[in-house]
């Protein structure tokens, strides 16, 4: 195996502190002032870029693309940060990358993406990305893209991937009740939509920042606009559900009557 | 006029799964309010029990893909399958369940059909003749209800969102569709299963309460030390008492992973929030957490909130719970552990 190429696709989302509010835009659903809000990489794509960096620190020969769908300037302050944590090629698309934007869309602009990073080979490809979003939450986009590209060994919710001696993959799903489900793939090409993985938040490396600033501020530069949208969806409400309890809180009680009104409280249909 | 399908693989003894059915009570009652034909289409290795659960539905037909290909859950045979069958019942709507299976594949079968798929929808109805369906975004924080126009339109429904059916009367004949499968779909092996050990096994979908554990059963107490080993002691004796699913936040799980001195029984499947599991169940008891936003969402579908915390301005304490009982959770779940003796 002269190593992998590892597409992970990754992009924002409002950093999980804010608080959101939907708003009615110009074409649809919007959040107030969700240019503003401060963003982070979004959870479960960055777990798949750590993933694919760890993958491709053991396999000599290995290479990782970040590709990006989101507002550029957003983005970039993102990767000011991500950045520091492993070597990748920023491969950035400059769009919306809101929670009412159509997973069809998306799917279509990361697969045009994709196809159009030079030197790329099928039988070395993997593509990785979060198997939902912390914004629309879909859990579509990945397997939409994976079809466009003729992707057809697909797994989601992975928590680990391990190279086997012939060339196969053993990967491991989360399905049903605490579980895994175990697949072996032939090679590559394939698919994985990741969960939380193994591995711990990478901590920053100067060097690697260096190393990656020279890449991503061109990519960022050269980023096209993607047309990307809500489709044929229309959205008939955008409500934020009855947030507030009437929070009884309780001090001062000795624990024997806690303890008694808890069990009271479960036992209670 | 709608041709509304809908798609469920069987489980292993052929019947279909408990979402299967729940999904099924959605398609039924969405077939019913827009006057739409209604077709079943079933897949597994084995189906022919499946049959006698779709009796009562009205499905004007019930089309099944049997055989050993489709025994476990690929994804290159399923969307074979589910394609297939989209095809023979040419629908405008497919209801399928959202169980990890159809998951993996149903939105690449949306693609496959020209049509678009929507998932973790909590329901669906019709509004003046037209189906809309409702989910949430941004992590369960905000709830939209929403329509599309291209077809056909699939919709994957969340387990526990709707009542399941209950077959009534005859088992309709299942028509079986071909699907040919060859080497190129068999390029993945299901292996098997990873499951934690049996005394381990602490996620519990159907139980009727969920036990929340935070990073404050790791963190020093009042005399200065960590007291982990009388926490796991504590934790495990209630959710033995109870049969409770265990939870826990980001932190508590993130610690374990860095290899810390932590609860031996706790994994990232546990974890409730953000970028954690949204279960359904009736009661939920937050203990040692702090009750933050991110937690907070993972907490979407509980009902009825407790928390036991010592700091009385936690964020439970915020309108996010029904009770928070400032106090020592060791303290209490002690007590709690020896009511339930
Ligand atoms: C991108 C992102 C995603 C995130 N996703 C998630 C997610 O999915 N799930 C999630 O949970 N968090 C998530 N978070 C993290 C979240 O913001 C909090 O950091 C985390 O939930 C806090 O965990 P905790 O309450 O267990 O720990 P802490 O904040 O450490 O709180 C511990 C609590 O224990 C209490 N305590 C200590 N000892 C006792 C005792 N003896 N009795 C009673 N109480 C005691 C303390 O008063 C304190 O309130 C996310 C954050 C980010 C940035």
């Amino acid at each position: 195996m002269s190593g992998y190429q590892i597409v992970v696709c990754g992009s924002i989302v409002p950093d999980p502190l804010q608080t959101l509010e939907p708003v009615t835009g110009p074409s649809g659903p919007v959040l107030k002032n969700e240019l503003m809000l401060p963003a982070v990489l979004d959870p479960w794509a960055g777990h798949a870029l750590y993933e694919a960096a760890n993958l491709a620190a053991k396999t000599p020969g290995s290479k990782v693309w970040l590709v990006s769908l989101g507002p550029k300037a957003k983005v970039q302050q993102v990767m000011m940060a991500v950045g520091q944590k492993v070597p990748f090629e920023l491969v950035a698309l400059d769009g919306p990358a809101g929670g009412f934007v159509d997973a069809h869309e998306t799917a279509a602009a990361l697969a045009d993406a994709v196809k159009a990073i030079p030197g790329i080979d099928r039988t070395k490809l993997l593509v990785f990305g979060g198997w939902e979003s912390a914004s629309r939450g879909a859990g579509a986009t990945l397997q939409i893209l994976g079809e466009r590209l003729e992707i057809h060994d697909q797994f989601q919710g992975v928590d680990q991937i391990a190279p086997q001696a012939d060339g196969s993959l053993e990967i491991l799903e989360r399905v049903e009740g605490g579980q895994h489900q175990i697949s072996v793939v032939a090679g590559p090409p394939a698919l994985l939509g990741w969960a939380t993985g193994n591995l711990p938040e990478p901590r920053n490396n100067p060097q690697v920042g260096m190393a990656n600033m020279r890449g991503i501020m061109p990519a960022l530069q050269k980023s096209k606009p993607a047309k990307v949208g809500t489709g044929d969806l229309q959205y008939l409400a955008v409500t934020l559900p009855k947030a507030q309890r009437e929070t009884r809180v309780v001090k001062n009680m000795p624990t024997d009557e806690i303890a008694r009104e808890i069990v009271e409280w479960i036992s209670k249909d | 006029m709608d041709t509304i399908l809908f798609l469920s693989h069987t489980e292993q003894d052929g019947k279909l799964p408990r979402a299967g059915l729940e999904a099924l009570g959605a398609a039924k009652e969405l077939a019913q309010a827009l006057k739409a034909t209604l077709v079943a289409g079933v897949f597994g290795k084995v189906t022919q029990p499946a049959a006698a659960q779709l009796a009562g539905t009205g499905a004007a037909r019930a089309l099944a893909v049997t055989g050993a290909d489709f025994a476990d859950a690929r994804y290159a045979t399923d969307a074979a399958a589910a394609e297939a069958l989209s095809r023979a019942a040419a629908p405008t709507i497919v209801i399928a369940p959202g169980t990890s299976r159809l998951s993996r594949v149903l939105p690449a079968v949306a693609h496959r059909l020209g049509g678009r798929v929507d998932t973790h929808a909590t329901a669906v109805a019709a509004k003046d003749g037209a189906p809309t369906l409702t989910r949430w975004f941004y992590r369960q924080r905000m709830e939209a209800t929403l329509k599309r126009t291209e077809r056909p339109w699939v919709v994957l429904i969340d387990g526990g969102c709707h009542a399941a059916v209950v077959p009534d009367g005859g088992a309709p004949a299942l028509e079986e569709v071909p699907v040919a499968i060859g080497d190129a779909q068999r390029r993945t092996r299901v292996t098997g299963f990873k499951a934690p050990r049996s005394d381990a096994q602490t996620i519990r979908p159907d139980a009727k309460i969920l036990f929340v554990a935070g990073a404050g059963w790791t963190k020093k107490q009042a005399d200065g030390k960590p007291h982990v080993e009388e926490a796991e002691k504590l934790i495990l004796g209630f959710l033995g008492a109870t049969k409770a699913s265990l939870g826990s936040s980001k932190s508590l799980v993130d610690l374990s992973g860095e290899g810390n001195a932590v609860l031996t029984f706790m994994s990232h499947l546990n974890q409730i929030g953000q970028t954690g599991a949204t279960p359904r169940h009736p009661k939920g008891l937050a203990t040692c957490c702090h009750g933050e936003e991110p937690h907070v969402v993972g907490w979407r579908f509980i009902n009825e909130r407790r928390a036991v915390n010592l700091d009385p301005n936690c964020g439970w304490a915020r309108g996010k719970a029904d009770v928070v009982y400032v106090a020592d959770a060791f303290e209490v779940v002690a007590k709690v552990n020896a009511l339930l003796k």
